[in-house]
Formats: structure tokens, sequence, C-alpha cells
């Protein structure tokens, strides 16, 4: 009887899902179909011929045609060309409101992205485990981002009234092309809210057994909706970047697919997958960081520890791929267009990745600066406590040369001075072979604090640790010598074409050391002896690390966002349509740093909203004890 | 509440320090090209030099790539003597081009950079067959007649070189007046109106003799209707490789289905299917 009923339980919870999963798979089947017949295709409106209606003949019997000419009319529409009295002037620069609501929607829109998708790593790792302290964790993971996804919608609305109404002949173009696929993305917003709030609040229903697999398809599927989303938009951001599916004059000569599918937009959509899990991840580990430092409690302080960590774990983690990632969509656009690359990487905007390497050096250091603490939570880490300090010793100068310039603003008697524009041993490091091997030995080091922190409480008790220890030693220094030779040698003796080039070599060898070092590790430490490690034990200064983290990490974003939209320099549509607005021109790097600060305050104030309200679901007030008079 | 104000300053002190660095770094604004007007009456050669040194070193964007070694990624234009180095490109085998002097090579190298690619230079993979340079009078750079004008112009005077190019004539300035090249940049192509303006349109007779049965490029088509059938006229435009005549090259562009109009296609092979020679 009891079977029958929790049979009949499970039967009646699994009912809507599967009603909502066959509507997915027929919509699904018929975008297949369509997509299979080519509908919409060039070929495919001419297919019927001797259907047309040819000038200064009668017309033809079948009336379609006729329909089928005056649509192929109108898709043959070039963008239009607004002049600049035709944007309308609301008394302060339009391009600030965009970019201000563009990005706060961005943030938020990486965050509810980015946190499901670890979150239903982290509730697997759970399942696995058996461990209920995962569960609970990434029940709080989502719980503190639940807002946020109001928060995106917010913004999202907001950007989309100010751009159509800022910039209505621009928005109209893009409508143009993009057509119902816009609809389709509106329409995804319902999908995700359904699987997000089934997924959220049905997480103590279905917890165990057969429902917990339930529950981890549901938030398979709140991912699915939400990368759809994500790459959905980010063909709108690339097609402004590298347009395809149109002419020459922007009028559209292709299916929504070929349009969709420009040269840029795998490589964003790789590079915003990857850096949305590293924003969340950090952004989650200022929540744990605040919580561990707002708490006498050891056991609360315990648990905080220990959700900053996997935090920070998780936006390290993702942080160590992102620059392979970089790398393939700047070889994308110098492949797609060379002087769009070279605008970016070598002219107006070029004093950007100056910034970029401060940003990217606060984050590595922070990183690697919350390991070595992290340290102190574990008895067997004195024995590498050596190797921190050429760990902090590589890191910082290599900081150091990826920060150096490699021209100055300098007057006439500095120039004088210095012998030239350059300076004689500077000047070399100021340029990317410099930087190539400074960034690559960065991310070894921080591996290396990894690898350090994960053996700090673990013996190898395997007979053959020492000659994996070897092995270790030797992939290190192989990595090591290789990124520098490689660098040196084909960057500068050998002109630029093999510059580039070498740089590929030198992420390669990045990437081997680190998947060498988790195999060696992973078979090294199978069955090793453990040694006692305490959470909570750490000083309340590694806690600002994680602060550090999500700040530049925000800040970084926001600069990136910068550089990407402004490659297209005084275009809308690259090469199809320009901007004539008063702010098509490229602002000044103090004028972006402002604004880049205040969407960074702003997301900042943002965020601490949704953890107080994430935290004040969980308060209740006291009742008010009676008074004598029986008032409250 | 301490602990709040306490990483509350801790974040955006971070934030400040990163604004800072913005304000260390050179302040150089990118404006958007402003196109510029050109008094015929006045102009003289130096004037039309110095427009042209202008043009390569902003609106052109030329300096984007053209730098001296090991900055540059394509040859330095501005170090050498562009007259002698066309001198040597036009005698190198591997030139592909019509030119038949340097004038004439640097007004090609714009419009057309894949005709001929300094060794090493070529795009990767090309095997040096194939530029990285976009053509000037394209967008997103849109150079005019006159504007290229101007900078060859400049590329022969900078090195002490006589100057081959005219001074621009009254039909130039009206193309720079209607805004050049980019004048069009907002207009689609105006649909042909009768067979042979679609003809031309899309330049067939480039490659193809309407009125003989020579071969150009491709074959003639004076009997093309004799030989094939209005279906066959069709798939042979949109779908060039399906069918090619013995001995000829598959060279016929197979972009045609996805630029020409409904009409236009209909009107071509009406007109051709009633080519019987």
């Amino acid at each position: 009887m009891m079977k029958q009923t929790r049979f009949s339980y499970i039967r009646g919870m699994m009912r809507p899902v599967l009603m909502f999963m066959t509507v997915l798979l027929f919509t699904g089947m018929a975008t297949l179909v369509l997509a299979e017949t080519g509908a919409g295709s060039a070929q495919a409106r001419i297919a019927p011929v001797g259907e047309v209606r040819l000038q200064g003949q009668p017309p033809v019997e079948i009336a379609p045609a006729a329909a089928k000419a005056a649509e192929e009319k109108a898709e043959l529409e070039a963008a239009p060309q607004p002049r600049r009295a035709d944007y309308p002037n609301v008394g302060m620069s339009s391009r600030a409101i965009v970019w201000v609501l563009a990005q706060m929607h961005l943030f938020f829109g990486a965050l509810v992205l980015a946190v499901p998708l670890f979150v239903l790593m982290i509730e697997l790792v759970g399942v696995y485990t058996g461990d209920e302290r995962y569960d609970d964790m990434a029940h709080e993971f989502m719980k503190i981002s639940l807002t946020g996804f109001s928060i995106t919608a917010i913004f999202g609305g907001s950007l989309a009234l100010a751009l159509f109404m800022l910039y209505p002949d621009f928005m109209g173009y893009m409508m143009h092309v993009f057509g119902a696929q816009v609809l389709v993305y509106a329409s995804m917003f319902f999908f995700e809210s359904f699987f997000l709030y089934v997924y959220y609040y049905g997480w103590n229903a279905f917890r165990y057994g057969n429902l917990k697999w339930v529950h981890l398809t549901l938030g398979l599927l709140l991912n699915a909706s939400g990368l759809t989303i994500m790459v959905l938009a980010n063909s709108w951001a690339t097609f402004m970047m590298a347009p395809s599916g149109v002419n020459e004059v922007g009028a559209v000569v292709g299916n929504i697919w070929e349009i969709m599918k420009g040269p840029l937009w795998n490589p964003i959509n790789l590079h915003r997958f990857i850096a949305n899990i590293g924003f969340g991840g950090a952004v989650v580990g200022a929540y744990a960081a605040f919580k561990f430092l707002s708490t006498t409690d050891p056991e609360k302080r315990a648990h905080y520890d220990w959700m900053g960590y996997t935090s920070n774990f998780i936006a390290i983690l993702a942080f160590l791929p992102l620059p392979f990632a970089g790398y393939y969509l700047m070889a994308e656009i110098y492949s797609y267009s060379q002087q769009m690359g070279i605008t970016a990487m070598g002219g107006i905007l070029a004093w950007l990745f100056i910034v970029q390497a401060v940003l990217i050096g606060t984050i590595l250091l922070a990183g690697n600066f919350y390991l070595w603490s992290g340290m102190s939570r574990t008895e067997g880490s004195e024995r590498y406590k050596g190797l921190i300090k050429v760990i902090a010793f590589v890191l910082v100068v290599s900081f150091l040369i990826w920060v150096t310039p490699h021209t100055l603003i300098l007057s006439a008697s500095e120039i004088s001075l210095l012998g030239g524009s350059h300076h004689h041993i500077l000047g070399p490091l100021g340029i990317m072979p410099a930087k190539n091997i400074a960034v690559n030995l960065m991310l070894i080091a921080t591996f290396l604090s990894f690898q350090l922190y994960r053996r700090s409480d673990k013996v190898a008790t395997v007979r053959w640790a020492p000659l994996g220890n070897a092995l270790l030693i030797g992939v290190y220094v192989a990595a090591v010598v290789n990124i520098i030779f490689l660098g040196v040698y084909y960057g500068y003796f050998t002109n630029t074409v093999y510059k580039v080039g070498s740089s590929v070599a030198q992420v390669s060898t990045t990437l081997v050391v680190i998947v060498a070092g988790l195999v060696i590790d992973t078979l090294m430490f199978r069955n090793a002896k453990r040694l006692p490690s305490h959470w909570g034990r750490i000083p309340d200064r590694a806690q600002y690390a994680l602060f550090a983290l999500p700040i530049a990490f925000t800040w970084l974003m926001a600069l990136m966002g910068y550089v990407r939209s402004s490659v297209k320099t005084h275009w809308h549509v690259y090469t199809v349509m320009k901007d004539n607005s008063p702010d098509n021109f490229i602002p000044t790097i103090g004028y972006a740093g402002n604004m880049i600060t205040l969407v960074t305050v702003l997301f900042l104030l943002c965020v601490l909203f949704m953890f107080w309200v994430a935290n004040l679901s969980g308060s209740r007030q006291a009742k008010p004890e009676a008074t004598a008079g029986g008032e409250a | 509440m301490k602990v709040l104000f306490k990483t509350l300053g801790f974040s955006l002190g971070l934030t400040l320090l990163f604004t800072l660095v913005t304000y260390l770094l050179p302040q150089v604004k990118g404006e958007a090209p402003v196109e510029k007007k050109v008094d015929l009456s006045s102009l003289t050669m130096e004037d039309f030099i110095a427009l042209g040194d202008d043009i390569f070193h902003n609106k052109g964007t030329c300096t984007l790539c053209h730098k001296p070694a090991p900055l540059g990624r394509a040859p330095d234009i501005e170090g050498d003597d562009m007259v002698a180095e066309s001198a040597k490109r036009l005698a190198d085998p591997r030139y592909k081009g019509d030119a038949k002097d340097a004038e004439g090579y640097l007004r090609e190298s714009m419009l057309h950079p894949s005709k001929y690619v300094v060794a090493g230079w070529g795009k990767k993979g090309s095997n040096d067959s194939e530029s990285p340079m976009p053509p000037v009078d394209k967008p997103p750079i849109q150079l005019s007649a006159m504007e290229i004008d101007a900078v060859i112009a400049w590329l022969e005077a900078k090195d002490g070189n006589e100057v081959t190019v005219a001074l621009p004539t009254a039909a130039a300035a009206a193309e720079v007046a209607a805004g050049g090249a980019g004048g069009d940049a907002g207009k689609a192509p105006a649909p042909a109106a009768t067979a042979e303006e679609a003809l031309a349109k899309f330049a067939c007779v480039s490659c193809h003799s309407l009125d003989s049965k020579d071969t150009l490029v491709g074959p003639g088509l004076v009997d093309v209707g004799s030989r094939l059938t209005s279906e066959q006229v069709r798939q042979s435009i949109l779908d060039p490789g399906a069918v090619i005549a013995e001995g000829f090259p598959p060279a016929m562009p197979t972009d045609f289905g996805a630029k020409m109009t409904v009409n236009e296609l209909e009107m071509i092979v009406k007109y051709l299917a009633e080519k019987k020679g």
C-alpha cells in the first residue's frame, strides 16, 4: 500500500514534467523540420521557377509567386543609414544610458546563468558522495542568486526600451534581420522561469531516490534554457561585429541560421560560457566571505569557510582556461578582419590591455593568496611553505612585466634622457612576446599553488611517489623553459606572423602542465593518508581576497565588454550600418574607467540587495510580548 | 555593521584604484572619420599630396598594419620607396595583376590586394596567395577614387619620385560631394529593369560573349538557347558546379542564387533561352 502510494506520488509529480518535456520535444522537432526544408534560403525562394511575374508581361496564373517576388523585394532592403538628426536627443549621452543598462543586464545575466551551472555540478557531487553538505550548499547558492533573475529581467527590459527609444533605426534594422528569432528568445524565458522555480522550490520535495534524478534533470533543463538564451543574445552582438547572412549593404540574403552563425559567434559563446562561471563563483565567494566575517560561531565559520573555498575553487578553475578562449576569440577576430584585430590589440584600444593586466594580476594574486592562507587549515602544509615564496616571486615579476607599457608619453627632455621613446631594457618587455611569457608563467604558478593546496592534507602511499614527484618537477621545468624559449626566440628574432603562432604553442604548454599535474596527482594520491583539516581555521584577512576577486572580475568584464563593442569603431553593424550618432567616437580610457566604476558600484549595491533579500527569507521576527494594557 | 563598512570600503577602494590606473594612461579619443571638402579651384598638387598623407595615417587606417618591423603585420610602406618596390613586384613571376606601371600597381594593390601578395605577408594557410588586406574602396575603409589617387600621389612623392596621378577632376569632386565611395553604402543595388541590365549588373559579359561563340573565360552564349533548355540555363546559373561545359574550369561564381532577385533571374533565363544562334 505504502509502495502504491509512493508510486502514485512520483507519477503525480512526474506528469507535469513529462508534459512539458513533450512540448519541448515537439517544438524542437518542428524547428528541425523547418531547418531541413531550408525555409527562407535564397535557393528556396527562387526554386518555384516559372511562377514569377515579369515586368511588362501579363500576370502569371499562380498568385503566390507574385507574393514571393514582393517578399524577395522586401527582404533585399539595405540597412538604414540614419543621419545625425535622426537620433533622438534626450539631453544626455544616449550611449551612456545604454552602456549602464546593458552592462548591468550582462552582469546579472552572467551571474544567473553561471550559478545554476555549478550548482548542478555540486548537487551531482552530493549525490555521488552521499554527503548532504554539498546538497545544502548548492541549495544555498541558488537561494542567494534567486533575486538575480528578476534583476536581470528588469535591466533587460529597461535596456530594450532604451534601445528602441534612443536608437530606433538601428533596432528596426536588427528586428528586420533577426525577425522571429527574437520571439524565440523571449519564449525561452518562460521555459527558464518554469525550470528555475520548480528546481528551486522543489529542492526538498525531490531530494532522495528517483526524485533526486528528476530534480537533476530539471537543473539540466534550467541550464539548457539559460544557455540557449545566452547563445541567442550572443548572436546579436557578434552580428554587429562581423555580420553574416547579409550582403555588402546589409540586405538580408541568408536564412536565420546563416545570420546567427557568424565567424565570431562560437568564440564569443565559449568565452562567455567560461567567464560567466568564473564570475559567478567569485560573486558567491564574496557572500561566503561576508558571512564568515559576520559570525563568531565556529560551526558557521567552518561552513562559510568551506563555501568560500568552493567558490574560489570554481572561480579560479574557470579562470585558468579563459586566456585560451580569449586567444581563440582574438584569432577569429584577426581572421575575420585583421584591421579589427589590430584596432583592439595594437591601435587606440591597446592601452586598455594594461588595465586588463592589472585586473588579471589582481585576480591571480588574490586567488593565490587565498590558497596560501588556506593552507593553515591543514597540518601537512608546512612541507610546501618554502615554495610559496618562489611562486610569489614569479607572480610579482610576471605581473610587473605584464603591466610594462610599450611606449610612454614623454616630454622632449625625457626622450633625450631616455635616448629614445623606448627604454633600452624595459622597451622589449612592453611588447606581446614578453607579456605572453608572463601570463603563461602566472597561470602555471597559480596552478602550482592549487596543486600544493590540494596536496597539503595528504601523504602519498604509493611506492612510486618519489618517481611521480620527479616526473612532475620535470614537467614544470620543461614547460617553463619551453615557454620562455618560444617567447624569446619567435617573439624577438622572427616576424609578427611567427610571434602570434608561437603563442599558441605557449598556451598549449601551459595546458599540458595542468593536465599532467591533475593526472599524476590523481594517480599518486589514490588511497593516500589523510591529515587532519580544520575548516574555519583561516585568517580573517584571507576573506578580503574573496572580495577582491568579484570586484576585479566585474571590472574586467565591463572593460572587455567595452573593448569588444568598441572594435566596431564608428559602425552600429560593422561595414553595413554606420553609427552617425553624436556618440560615434571611441571615448578616452579615463571616461571608460569612470563608466566602468559606475556600473561596478551599481552592481555591488544590487548584489548586496540580493544577498540581503536572500537572508531576509530565513529571518523571523520574534512575537512581541503583550504589555500590561494588552497592547503589542 | 562594522564588517559591512569594512568590506564595502575595501571593495570601493579597489574599484577606485582600478579607475586611477586608467587615468595614468594616455587619454586618446578615437574620432569617426569626417568627410573633407576639397576646393578644386585652389587645389595644388602639394595640397593633394598632403591629403594623401592624411588619409594614409588617419581615415585609411593603413598604419594599423603597415609599420616598421618587427611591429608591422604588413610591408613597411612608409619606410620603403614604393615606386621602386612596384617595379620589382611587377617583374616578379608571381605577379598576376594587370598593372603596367607603379601608379597602376599601387591602385591595383589597394583595390585588389590579393593580385600580388608580398612573400611572408599572406593570409595564414594561403601560401601567400591571399592578402589579409581589405579592399580600400569597400567598407569599413571606403575611400573614394579621388582619395585613392591622393594616397598614390603621396606614396610617389614621399621618396622624391615623379607624381603621375592627375589632380582630381570635377567628376571626382562630385563623387566626394555625394559621399565618396561610401555614398552608396545606404542603398541596395537597384534591381535591373531589363535582361541586358541584369547581365551587365552581374558582369556575365566579363566571362561570356553574348554575340559570338568565342570563348572568353566561359563558353560563348550566342546559341545557348539551342543547346540548353530554360531549366538547364536556370540550373547553370544557380548551381554552376552541377554541369560544367567540357574543357572549362569551374570558375563561375556560385552565389548568384543569393544575389539575384527572382525577376532578374527570370529575365536572364528568358533572354538566354531565346538566343538560338
